[in-house]
């Protein structure tokens, strides 16, 4: 293990670990971002990219991903080609498949997601032959050819369009009824306008055949359960995708019943000093720019909770004398009215006691550490360990002199 | 590593002897980009018993069809001008790779 502790270890190099990896190395915090294959993500699958503000029809995934990655070199962040097989998120410390192992103060976890798989005969063993999930990486194999697109959502409908710069028709398949798509209103306006997209509807793939290459494909109507058998070259399955969190399982991670990671809305998950941002987090959108902010967000998050756990390190937990540490919120009036008291009576034991005040709302987690729910609370500190707390009006003179004398004798 | 085309596959993987290994890549697929290191990789540690060959299907998507190879990334394996087995898809990887290499030279 390398004796290097780095303040920000990303997990994952699409749109969101990148952007997390920006704001981490542009803020001057130790950033290593570890990412399997190339940086990019499933935005550097797709071809179109129309939709990033200030990146206008032109701009395609990979070469925007490619951007993102430059950007984040650029202020200094390390990326390394591994993949991390397991965690302690507790601990801070991250193992991968070459079988090297790295230390943080903090974890954003930005493992992406996959495209799903529909688990039909045919579909696994003509991979590659006729059957895909990336019309980037794929659609230049059926030019003149005919193809069949199963999904309705943006991704399946955009990818037909694309495809069908090159194919000779696409075939949407579509669960809905008739001229019902998931896809954003703009998407199917072109779709629908477009000669080489045909539409089966009400419909789903049963099986996919073909002897090396796919041949044809079997299609069900789910209301009347017909079975319809099909000539294509081609199957792109566009049917949604899962997290990426087999990895996170055993963890200790919160996560919902389908993996996607739980957090709040600064990324925090439920545990301190780890984050979560993208497509394998549970929100609303998944889309490159909201994967953008969440990378932001959790940079920023991450290093506000190294400066509040270094700074109670240093200032409470490592010093050598008694430490009466004063929770207070200049909100509250009641601990507005008593830090005065509470600054003498300290401030009375001169260099033998050291008065530390925190303001609860900027240093939430801490307070919530010690139990702190009342304002104002002083927690006693020595050598590290708490020796007394005292709340709101069990706070006078007497009771903090009381502790004190003890501690400072 | 062999880059091989229309015009010299028949000569460097259809008439070779022993174990060929032909890497179908393409510009576009990042994934195929991202696992070449590899690939070049184990063409150094396993070079002098395998043939290792590359194909840019961009320029050769009928010969990358006539091989059965509709799709990126595939690595295949020939012996003796046959095709005897692959790797597509998310198969693709150095472990997997690695793997088949040793276990066809068994």
């Amino acid at each position: 293990m390398s004796d290097k502790i780095y303040d920000i270890i990303i997990v994952g190099g699409g749109p969101g670990g990148l952007a997390a990896a920006i704001y981490g190395a542009r803020s001057r915090l130790a950033t290593l971002l570890i990412e399997k294959g190339r940086p990019g993500g499933q935005a550097a699958t797709t071809e179109d990219m129309e939709n990033y503000p200030g990146f206008a029809r032109g701009t395609t995934g990979p070469g925007l991903m490619e951007a993102f990655t430059e950007h984040a070199k650029s202020f200094g962040a390390e990326i390394v080609r591994d993949e991390v097989v397991k965690v302690d998120l507790e601990g801070k410390v991250v193992t991968t498949k070459s079988g090297n192992t790295y230390r943080s103060k903090t974890i954003i976890l930005a493992p992406g997601a996959v495209p799903r798989t529909l688990n039909i005969p045919g579909e696994f063993a003509l991979r590659g032959k006729g059957v895909s999930y990336c019309a980037t990486c794929d659609a230049d194999f059926f030019e003149d050819l005919d193809i069949v697109v199963l999904g309705n959502g943006d991704a399946a409908v955009e990818e037909a369009n694309y495809l069908t710069k090159f194919a000779n028709s696409v075939t949407i398949i579509v669960i809905h009824d008739e001229g019902i798509l998931d896809a954003a209103p703009m998407l199917q306006e072109r779709a629908f306008n477009n000669p080489k997209i045909k539409w089966v509807w009400n419909s789903t793939l049963a099986e996919i055949k073909g002897d090396g290459l796919v041949e044809s494909v079997v299609i069900k109507n789910i209301k009347t359960n017909e079975l319809t058998e099909m000539e294509t070259n081609g199957v792109f399955i566009y049917v949604g995708t899962v997290p990426q969190t087999d990895f996170l399982k055993d963890s200790g991670l919160e996560m919902d019943s389908r993996g996607y990671i739980i957090t709040n809305e600064q990324m925090e998950t439920n545990i301190d000093g780890v984050y979560a941002v993208g497509d394998a987090r549970v929100k609303y959108l998944r889309q490159v720019i909201t994967a953008a902010a969440d990378g932001a967000i959790a940079a920023v998050a991450a290093e506000k909770y190294i400066a509040e756990e270094e700074g109670f390190r240093k200032s409470v937990l490592e010093e050598e004398r008694p430490v009466a540490v004063a929770f207070w919120s200049p909100m509250v009036q009641k601990a507005l009215e008593m830090m005065p008291s509470i600054e003498n009576t300290v401030g009375a034991y001169g260099d033998k006691v050291k008065l530390v005040k925190m303001d609860t709302y900027r240093n939430q987690r801490v307070a919530k550490r010690y139990g702190v729910t009342k304002n104002p609370t002083i927690v006693f500190f020595h050598k590290g360990e708490v020796i007394a707390t005292l709340v709101e009006d069990a706070i006078n003179e007497g009771s903090i002199r009381q502790v004190l004398d003890k501690l400072s004798k | 590593m062999i880059e091989v085309h229309k015009e010299n596959f028949e000569a460097e993987v259809l008439q070779a002897e022993g174990l060929v290994l032909v890497d179908f890549w393409g510009p576009k697929c990042e994934k195929c980009l991202a696992v070449m290191p590899d690939v070049e990789a184990l063409a150094e540690k396993y070079g002098d018993k395998v043939k290792f060959c590359k194909l840019d299907t961009s320029g050769n998507r009928r010969l990358a069809i006539s091989q059965k190879v509709l799709g990126l990334p595939v690595i295949a394996f020939y012996r003796n001008g046959e095709k005897i087995d692959e790797l597509a898809k998310d198969d693709v990887t150095k472990e997997n790779i690695e793997a088949k290499i040793l276990s066809l030279l068994a």
